[in-house]
């Protein structure tokens, strides 16, 4: 019944769509990562560990899950030599080094101004 | 209501608070400070109210001190390294700011 009624109103359920995107939590970070799901990347964790991998996924957290892990740097810290796939809490990430020919610098700019403008209101 | 002032939104150009500072920055090489004694120059390609950031052409300092055990001299040491396109987590930084200029 309920989806019914908004059916009919259209205009409304596009304001209250437009009204929860700038409320719920942003996504600029989380979209921009899932346009970089299958390409490679290195995980600095805040440990000095840097992970190596094939970005699988991401969540609205940012923690991350890496295919094909190999440890960059020296390996003098922890061999991780069985261990194939891994799953990153966001919050112990330092850094993500990125193929800087696989990103959009353009729109990424544009993107920032946007949820700037957005956390704003 | 809210969703009336939604539809007139456009950019505005004023500076309100600190995060606005931050999106004149845009484009603009910054320099960063970070915890850990950790700096890092580059140019802002994207950040969010977490200061999230990205960062081109990255410069990363990291500086250590060393403390010579007989003499207790201090030997400040920095290592650099360079990454064409880094994601930066907020939780790790603490100051954005122009890049420094010497003299």
């Amino acid at each position: 019944e309920c989806f019914k009624k908004k059916k009919k109103q259209p205009t409304a359920t596009l304001t209250v769509q437009l009204t929860l995107a700038c409320v719920s939590a942003p996504q600029l970070f989380y979209s921009f990562f899932k346009s970089l799901v299958g390409k490679d990347v290195v995980v600095e964790l805040k440990n000095d560990l840097s992970i190596c991998g094939t970005l699988h996924s991401v969540d609205q957290y940012l923690n991350i899950k890496l295919t094909d892990i190999s440890v960059t740097d020296p390996e003098k810290y922890p061999h991780m030599l069985s261990v194939k796939n891994c799953f990153i809490r966001g919050s112990v990430v330092r850094y993500v080094q990125l193929p800087a020919d696989e990103v959009d610098t353009q729109l990424l700019q544009d993107a920032a101004r946007k949820e700037a403008m957005q956390q704003k209101q | 209501m809210k969703t009336g002032r939604f539809e007139q939104q456009p950019t505005t150009n004023t500076v309100e608070e600190p995060l606005d500072l931050i999106r004149l920055s845009l484009d603009e090489r910054i320099y960063v400070k970070m915890r850990n004694d950790r700096e890092l120059r580059g140019r802002l390609h994207a950040y969010d109210q977490h200061l999230n950031m990205i960062l081109g052409d990255v410069e990363e300092t990291v500086t250590t001190v060393e403390i010579d055990e007989e003499t207790y001299e201090e030997l400040y040491k920095s290592t650099k390294r360079n990454i064409p396109m880094l994601f930066v987590r907020g939780d790790g930084v603490v100051l954005v700011a122009p890049p420094l200029r010497v003299g």
